[in-house]
């Protein structure tokens, strides 16, 4: 169960898109996704979601992909929709039955919320595909250090981004150790009522929570015999620098914002 | 010159109750005093719980000593001023791979040692290239550590520490939990670099197979050093080792107990092939 966790999959194919600045593709991500709700009408939904398609295209993505990580997000989409659908109030009515009303405001809302929220998830989830874990920790922690200013540990926080996703499918893996150790002896995690399936997680989860501090404390260790001392002082592996690449990027993304703005303006 | 140097060295842990206050100390290095060249390979010995993990932990700035010094190349580790030299003279590998391996790709764990020191980017990959050559493990530079055996991650790990270019490296049970075909491959690994690289080694283990190499054997109990001398020199006294609670390996075992029992055998013997030729002679 545990296992099936996929934070983050990076997609290893070479592409124009994963050769980006990651500091490039987190702005582009966020703008974007801004962009999605200053549109207000179908040509700036329609310019959305052509961007977006063209940059699956560059990235070399498969499109099947990032349907299937639509998948999880489906009940979501269903409720939102619903609940757009049938509390939109305004004229005019389309249907009315029983306590049941349908107005044209209402469709358009569910409509609107459908696609931001697909072209949100899609658009995060591209940059996931494209960037490696660890580039898009490098990328935070340079393209946030002005943060440091407000005294905010950027690369303490990027660090610890980082040893989490290593860490993610040793405890899961853990997890499914005990689960499996707990089952053995007779415990019952698919049974019985949500309290009930709830108290049953108590055993699973405080022998790993111990193993996942005393990991952590090995792992201390093994950092500071091996000279970690925090940023101060620290070269990097991969340094990041802005290629031409990034530029035209940076220039395709503020035209592109442009657009949607000038279209919610003039319609 | 030693390259490690204890003089008279004493650790003990403290257990204190809520209050701060002493409940006990219990004694883990006794009075313990090693002197190691450099390019040795140095065997510590002992059973769970002998303290040799302890001085381990005091050979690279980890613990500071109660009372005594350790000199690590002429660095004494109470100099708070040295710290980060000596941990990058006497680097260390410990027990559990999973829990030492900090990054997702291989190639930039090993980096990792030298990304902390503020040695150059070009000259980190040259170290990078270099370092998984020497432990065998080029063709895995891009992969996951997930994806990898126990064996090939204690590789890894050898390699992240090969990388901060150290003299001396101190291996922590390394195989302590790995299967036995992962555990020739560790010890391969370090006995090459012992000998082609001229690195020293202190390998710190409670199985005596892996020390049957070693220039030097030493072997802990309860804190103190109870035998050293060459691996012949100790394992010649089998019964001393079993009093110890260590098992001898079972060619030496089976030795033993045949010179006991009247075949003429020189003391010591440690490969199957010694002994085999001592009885054909």
């Amino acid at each position: 169960m545990l296992r099936d966790v996929t934070l983050g999959q990076y997609y290893p194919v070479e592409s124009p898109l994963h050769r980006l600045d990651p500091r490039m593709k987190l702005s582009a991500t966020m703008l974007y996704i801004v962009s999605l709700f200053i549109a207000n009408n179908p040509a700036c939904y329609l310019l959305a979601t052509a961007a977006l398609l063209l940059a699956i295209r560059i990235s070399r993505v498969p499109v099947r992909h990032f349907l299937k990580g639509l998948r999880p997000i489906f009940m979501l989409l269903l409720i939102s929709m619903l609940f757009n659908l049938f509390l939109t109030g305004g004229e005019p009515v389309l249907v009315h039955w029983a306590i049941f009303t349908i107005t044209w405001p209402g469709v358009r809302q569910a409509i609107y919320m459908a696609v931001r929220l697909i072209l949100l998830i899609m658009g995060s989830a591209l940059m996931t595909y494209t960037t490696t874990p660890t580039s898009l920790t490098d990328g935070m922690e340079k393209g946030l250090r002005f943060l440091k200013a407000f005294h905010v540990p950027v690369h303490e926080i990027a660090m610890m981004m980082s040893i989490a996703l290593r860490f993610i499918p040793i405890l899961a893996d853990e997890a499914d150790k005990i689960q499996k150790a707990q089952m053995a002896r007779g415990a019952n995690f698919e049974e019985g009522s949500i309290v009930q399936r709830a108290k049953a997680m108590v055993p699973l989860l405080v022998p790993l929570f111990i193993s996942a501090f005393r990991r952590a404390t090995d792992l201390a260790t093994a950092m500071e015999a091996r000279c970690y001392h925090g940023g101060a002082g620290r070269t990097k592996m991969h340094p990041l620098h802005y290629q031409s690449g990034d530029r035209i990027a940076y220039l395709l993304l503020f035209a592109y914002l442009a657009f949607v703005i000038l279209l919610r303006v003039i319609l | 010159m030693a390259i490690i140097k204890t003089d008279n060295l004493v650790y003990e842990f403290t257990r204190r109750d809520e209050n701060n206050e002493v409940v006990e100390t219990v004694r883990a290095v006794d009075d313990v005093s090693l002197e190691i060249a450099p390019g040795e390979f140095i065997a510590v010995l002992g059973r769970n719980g002998s303290g040799k993990s302890t001085i381990a932990r005091q050979l690279n700035a980890l613990l500071l000593p109660t009372s005594g010094t350790v000199w690590v190349d002429g660095m004494n580790t109470q100099d708070g001023e040295h710290l980060w030299d000596i941990r990058q003279t006497a680097g260390m590998v410990f027990q559990n791979p999973d829990n030492q391996i900090i990054s997702s790709v291989v190639e930039e764990d090993v980096g990792f040692g030298p990304e902390n020191m503020g040695v150059p980017t070009e000259e980190i990959w040259k170290r990078v290239d270099r370092s998984l050559e020497a432990v065998g493990m080029t063709a895995y530079r891009r992969s996951s550590p997930e994806h990898l055996s126990g064996g090939q991650k204690q590789r890894v790990a050898i390699a992240g520490v090969m990388a901060m270019k150290p003299k001396c490296i101190i291996l922590d049970e390394p195989t302590a939990m790995l299967d036995p075909s992962g555990r020739k491959e560790v010890i391969q690994t370090v006995r090459e670099l012992n000998q082609s690289e001229g690195i020293t080694v202190i390998l710190i283990t409670h199985y005596m197979e892996e020390t049957v190499n070693a220039d030097r054997i030493y072997v802990v109990d309860q804190g103190v050093v109870r035998m050293k001398g060459t691996p012949r020199e100790v394992f010649s006294q089998a019964d001393r080792l079993k009093e110890l609670k260590l098992t001898v390996p079972q060619v030496t075992e089976l030795a033993c107990e045949m010179k006991k029992a009247g075949v003429d055998l020189p003391g010591g013997i440690l490969t199957v092939e010694e002994l085999a030729g001592a009885l054909c002679r």
